[in-house]
């Protein structure tokens, strides 16, 4: 059995008479045990993709199943067995921390106390506040006691939407050593993200970009996939070297990277080509380098292959 | 043994239901405990109308200021000057000399009215049987001016009474009006269900759909919907602490009307609240409807405001006389719940009626009721949009 099927989703929303493609016929597997990582920038339809294998959202066609049940059919079991964190915090504010846990605890029918131990690594941490309302925590706080509630009744598939969204990067790498943390319980895994760089720490990822996936599997696969030569260069105008690469018949892509400009080339020459064409074209720089590419070097890639 | 253990699977998912269901009103009322200013609102607001409309908005005229002119000076007009001030509803301040002054101190706002005993009272009164005096009210407000006059007629008519028991005109037509359930016309006794109503109507309708439709926009309903709690336990659980502080409301309304506007319960106080929960109930089914068809707290509490207390107001009774409607909005009437609670609180309340005389009220609100509920279940949705 795997974790979640899903076979052909799609999903339209009307708003005002005019129709916006959320999902356009994805497809994936899970597997038990796996963290399996939804990887794509806002708007993408990550959120809509969780609220269908939720059973909060009907799709449009397709199937798609949860540790073996029908999200249409059998939505009443999937809800038992399923442990559900929406991208927007959705405790309730005016409750203190134990309370919401307490409340969540009771309404799975389980004691805290008989799972304490899976949300022990979690909970101890916010432990120290329990008194404290949820709407008074801190972002990283919040997170950890929405976790704590999504799995206080030991759920076999937890199903995290943009968990890290607006939460600070220590936070984000602790959030992510407890999700590691969590497989070893046996626990699957679906969490989706826009960082890109958070992608090295699922099993497996789908890149997903305007209700299509781009691409699904291990992350180092992905980038092995990447043949192109990647140059990361380093201007002293990266607006002016953008506008002037971008117009160049032997570009093949160049995408701002923080400081830098990642680069590729149409005919995969090497970087003394790459020199001699900067050089030619007055682009002046501070440094040259060939790099490794990236899961959002790659997204990048698919993006453009797509179209 | 297959039974047996059926059986106890049963007892075992009801005993689990109960707990989630507990838990959830424990959770309910932590809400509402905890927003404090709603709190204030939801019990002060009985209270202030209570005593607003028992004190302030009432249309009873009292100790309404009055001059007399009375230029005989005798025994006889001297009586009824004393039993006029002695009344609660006019307070003799001011004795005038001559006629030119009426007008001088209606104009002022000194007094609202005046009374004007003629020359020779007694002795003429004497001689013919009988005498006229003139009642000058300030009729530029219609309504008291002529409340005034109705107060002013049977003091004097009770005076001749008492003066002149035995005197019988044999020619003579009396027509003796008895102001049924509520001999001093106090607007307390009209009032009073109309709060009731209008109360348990917001109470519940209002802030049980506010109080749903707020998990709809926190994202709370998103993760309760993926668990295995059963929708209709939640419509229920929402709505049960909102049911007992709208009983605590009723409690507190009768009370006060019973205690500080004097007001009788002459039917039995069983049947009041039992009618009461009835209509409780109602209001809240209608408000889980509006909770279900909304997606924002504004939304609901505009059509709870709109779509139940304007309704409410005007088309139960309690501001406006159905009776003078025009066909049209008398049919509309029909379908405001708070018509029929009027009507049954009213006559529990004032004429003292059994069951049997508010049977067919009390079954238009069972059938309005349950219309309301499997609709609401009906409409519940089991998932976002």
């Amino acid at each position: 059995m795997k974790a979640v099927t899903i076979n052909q989703i799609s999903k339209t929303y009307t708003v005002q008479k005019e129709k916006t493609i959320a999902l356009d016929g994805v497809s994936f597997d899970a597997d038990l045990g796996e963290i399996f990582g939804i990887i794509g920038p806002d708007g993408a339809g990550k959120s809509s993709l969780f609220r269908i294998l939720t059973t909060l959202l009907l799709p449009d066609s397709g199937t798609a199943n949860v540790m073996g049940y029908d999200v249409i059919k059998d939505y009443k079991n999937i809800r038992k067995k399923v442990g559900y964190m929406p991208g927007k915090f959705s405790l309730y504010q005016d409750l203190s921390v134990e309370e919401n846990l307490e409340f969540f605890a009771t309404i799975f029918n389980v004691k805290i106390k008989d799972n304490y131990q899976m949300i022990a690594p979690i909970y101890k941490q916010i432990e120290p506040f329990k008194d404290r309302k949820a709407g008074a925590l801190s972002g990283g706080m919040k997170q950890k006691l929405a976790l704590s509630c999504a799995l206080i009744h030991k759920p076999d598939v937890l199903f995290l939407d943009e968990p890290t969204t607006g939460v600070d990067p220590v936070s984000r790498k602790e959030f992510w050593d407890m999700l590691s943390e969590l497989k070893q319980h046996g626990l699957s895994i679906i969490v989706s993200t826009p960082y890109m760089d958070e992608a090295n720490r699922c099993d497996r990822i789908a890149l997903i970009q305007e209700g299509k996936f781009l691409s699904i599997n291990q992350p180092n696969k992905i980038i092995k996939e990447f043949k192109r030569n990647l140059y990361s260069l380093e201007s002293l105008n990266n607006r002016i070297a953008l506008k002037a690469l971008k117009e160049k018949n032997e570009i093949h892509s160049c995408h701002p990277f923080g400081e830098k400009l990642h680069i590729t080339l149409k005919e995969n020459q090497e970087i003394q080509f790459f020199e001699n064409l900067l050089i030619q074209n007055k682009i002046e720089y501070q440094h040259l380098e060939k790099i490794e590419p990236g899961i959002e070097d790659c997204f990048m890639e698919l993006m453009l292959s797509k179209q | 043994m297959r039974f047996s253990l059926i059986w106890q699977e049963k007892q075992l998912e009801q005993e689990i239901n109960m707990k989630q269901f507990l838990v959830f009103i424990k959770k309910e009322w932590l809400h509402i405990w905890r927003d404090k200013r709603t709190l204030f609102i939801l019990f002060g607001m009985p209270i202030t109308q209570i005593i607003l409309f028992g004190f302030a908005l009432s249309n009873e005229v009292k100790n309404s200021k009055i001059a007399i002119l009375n230029p005989s000076k005798d025994a006889l007009s001297a009586q009824i000057t004393e039993k006029i001030n002695a009344s609660r509803y006019f307070d003799l301040v001011k004795e005038i000399k001559t006629n030119s002054e009426i007008d001088l101190v209606l104009k002022s706002g000194e007094v609202n009215s005046v009374l004007v005993f003629p020359h020779n009272f007694e002795k003429d009164f004497n001689h013919n049987g009988f005498n006229k005096v003139q009642f000058i009210a300030d009729a530029s407000e219609p309504n008291t001016a002529t409340t005034l006059k109705n107060y002013m007629s049977n003091i004097l008519l009770d005076f001749q009474k008492t003066k002149n028991p035995n005197s019988v005109n044999p020619l003579q037509i009396k027509t003796e009006i008895r102001m049924l359930y509520n001999p001093q016309l106090k607007g307390a006794y009209n009032f009073v269900p109309g709060v009731m109503a209008m109360i348990l109507l917001l109470v519940c309708t209002m802030m049980t759909s506010i109080s749903i439709v707020k998990e709809k926009e926190l994202g709370t309903m998103e993760v309760m919907l993926v668990s295995p709690l059963k929708p209709f336990m939640v419509i229920v659980a929402k709505a049960v602490p909102y049911f007992f502080l709208s009983m605590v409301n009723v409690v507190s309304i009768l009370l006060l009307s019973v205690y500080t506007l004097e007001l009788p319960i002459k039917g039995s106080l069983v049947l009041l609240m039992l009618e009461s929960m009835l209509f409780t109930i109602t209001a809240l089914s209608l408000g889980l409807l509006i909770s279900t068809i909304t997606g924002s707290q504004q939304v609901a509490m505009l059509i709870s405001l709109v779509g139940m207390f304007l309704p409410t107001l005007m088309f139960s009774g309690f501001m406006f006389p159905i009776e003078n409607m025009p066909l049209p909005l008398r049919t509309i009437s029909n379908i405001v719940p708070a018509k029929w609670y009027f009507i049954i609180v009213k006559n529990v309340m004032l004429k003292g009626l059994g069951i049997s005389g508010v049977l067919k009220e009390t079954l238009i609100l069972i059938g309005m009721t349950v219309f309301l509920l499997i609709l609401s279940v009906k409409k519940y949705k089991i998932r976002l949009a």
